[in-house]
């Protein structure tokens, strides 16, 4: 059993340092933005609350938001259940999981810029190999002309980019379920599909929990890699929220850029808390399978 | 039939991890102006010219070896503020230790475009001083990096039972003794585990590392858009310092790779 102990808080003083000063002041200075009119080198002006009513009668914001969601609930859909399945398919030893591993935390490791960039040269109408193969099946790719091909390769992009994150999770979550659930399984005379839900998936809660979470909050944060890939188009087809609060903050719109990212901000967090909070309790009074 | 599906699944998942990577491979083995008019595999005039560019260049030498210097003072720096951090959350129960947790999770959903603005005036003059150090970017970057590592190392340190804190005790090692010669050997796999998350998040985020530098410690992320010219995009050159930035990532993988394998299962049975 934990103890209660408020020594703990001595143990936490250096990160709450580091935390404090990197997390903490920044993000009063961006609250401090919001209610104000401020651009450099003219006084600051008390709006109040008026940045924050501005915010949801942009378009362009509100735009950006309807695709932002669209944006996560596809990634999410495809990408968890196809790194469960590679993370199932992957070899458990030897050189075969070696090179595996490697090949599949490779785009994992790339700057985002080069990310974007590997898929720019890749898909581009005079230099990528994309356009060609299209062309073979008479499609006439074009993403940087057809909203739908612009969507389908930033979906396609980040499924390839994050698709291994999930992978890798699951497949440590898997080596760590011990054999014997297995096994018990098998003498039940389970079927592979019943001991898939009732033994595999809820050993990965915890491994799924957290790539969910990082999933959600970086697919809704995306913002260089289809900047550098479609620069947002065709028109504002693949413009994304940070996209929207950049172009605010470059044009020195400090006020209305910050209160637009402290609404995005608090979006992220609520939909992470309920995601956090289902996934620690969902079916975890339920584990058929008792410890011996 | 099972098992050739599998098979057959799997290889197509590889060759479509591959396919961008090996199509940028190859232009950086090609002249820019082969990219631009012949598009096959196989270079028709193999050069090394875009590698040869790159390394009698102390323009991009001195960005690769600045990304990788604030890349590991990050890694350094969360690991040890994040190992007592993960060991109270692991140990101990406190006023508001689930809202802490979350909290320090939190920071890393602020989106970092926005949030630059603020932590270029931190860092700047009439703040840290840090402006265009290694420092300043290794230091904004523990906003993504010590929230995880703490959420890993807690998951690795709670799977450790608490009879082995107390059996130490009793043999008669001091905390400090038992922490390091007994504890963080324990959970190895745990802080190999950690150590890859801080490298590979500060590897590849550009956004900060590039608004918090300008020449002296500029990544090379950033050198990549500096060094487009008037005269275009030199497609060749940039496939190549693509190439290069992979092999940072694949050396680490392959070092931290039994660890990955055996389990960042959080709280693990």
């Amino acid at each position: 059993m934990k103890q209660v102990n408020q020594r703990a808080w001595f143990f936490l003083i250096p990160a709450l340092a580091v935390m404090a000063v990197n997390a903490f002041i920044p993000f009063m200075t961006v609250i401090n933005y919001s209610f104000i009119d401020k651009f450099p080198g003219l006084p600051s002006l008390w709006l109040g609350l008026e940045n924050y009513r501005n915010v949801w009668q942009d378009d362009l914001f509100t735009g950006a938001l309807a695709r932002q969601f669209i944006f996560s609930f596809v990634i999410l859909v495809i990408q968890v259940p196809l790194g469960i399945l590679v993370a199932l398919g992957m070899p458990k030893k030897g050189i075969g999981a070696t090179t595996s591993l490697i090949t599949i935390g490779l785009p994992l490791l790339i700057p985002w810029q080069v990310v974007g960039i590997i898929w720019r040269v890749f898909v581009r109408d005079d230099l990528g190999l994309v356009p060609v193969i299209f062309d073979q099946f008479n499609y006439n790719y074009d993403a940087s002309l057809k909203p739908f091909d612009a969507w389908a390769t930033v979906v396609v992009m980040d499924v390839w980019h994050w698709t291994p994150l999930i992978a890798l999770l699951c497949y440590s979550g898997l080596n760590a379920i011990p054999d014997a659930y297995f096994q018990a399984a098998r003498i039940d005379g389970a079927s592979r599909w019943k001991t898939f839900w009732v033994v595999t998936l809820p050993r990965l809660r915890s491994v799924l929990t957290i790539g969910i979470l990082l999933r959600f909050m970086d697919s809704f944060r995306i913002y260089i890699e289809p900047f550098v890939v479609t620069g947002g188009g065709p028109g504002n087809a693949t413009s994304f929220l940070s996209d929207v609060v950049v172009t605010e903050a470059i044009a020195f719109n400090f006020g209305p850029a910050a209160a637009m990212s402290l609404v995005y901000f608090y979006i992220i967090l609520i939909i992470s808390y309920v995601f956090f909070q289902v996934l620690t309790n969902v079916g975890s009074d339920s584990t058929p399978v008792q410890e011996a | 039939m099972r098992r050739f599906i599998t098979f057959l699944g799997m290889t197509l998942y590889y060759i479509f991890l591959a396919l961008p990577l090996l199509w940028m491979l190859s232009m950086s083995f090609k002249t820019t102006d082969e990219i631009l008019s012949i598009r096959s595999f196989i270079p028709q005039t193999f050069t090394l010219q875009n590698y040869q560019a790159i390394f009698t260049d102390d323009f991009w030498r001195s960005a690769f070896v600045n990304s990788l210097v604030y890349v590991f003072i990050n890694t350094i720096i969360t690991l040890i503020v994040s190992l007592p951090a993960a060991y109270a959350f692991s140990r101990y129960k406190f006023r508001g230790d689930h809202h802490l947790f979350f909290w320090l999770l939190t920071n890393r959903m602020a989106p970092g475009a926005i949030f630059v603005l603020p932590f270029v005036q931190l860092y700047g003059r009439e703040g840290l001083g840090l402006f265009d150090t290694h420092w300043a970017v290794a230091l904004a970057h523990t906003l993504f990096s010590i929230p995880l590592a703490v959420w890993i190392l807690e998951g690795f340190m709670s799977g450790i039972p608490k009879a082995i804190d107390e059996t130490a005790y009793v043999d008669g090692y001091s905390f400090p003794g038992f922490f390091f010669k007994i504890f963080m050997p324990l959970i190895a796999p745990g802080i190999g585990v950690a150590a890859f998350f801080s490298f590979m998040f500060s590897w590849v985020e550009v956004i900060m590392a590039s608004s918090l530098t300008r020449t002296d410690a500029r990544p090379l992320a950033v050198a990549l858009t500096a060094s487009l010219g008037a005269e275009g995009w030199d497609w060749g050159l940039i496939a190549a310092v693509g190439v290069l930035t992979l092999i940072p990532g694949a050396v680490l993988i392959y070092f931290v790779r039994n660890n990955l394998a055996k389990g960042f299962a959080l709280g693990r049975v």
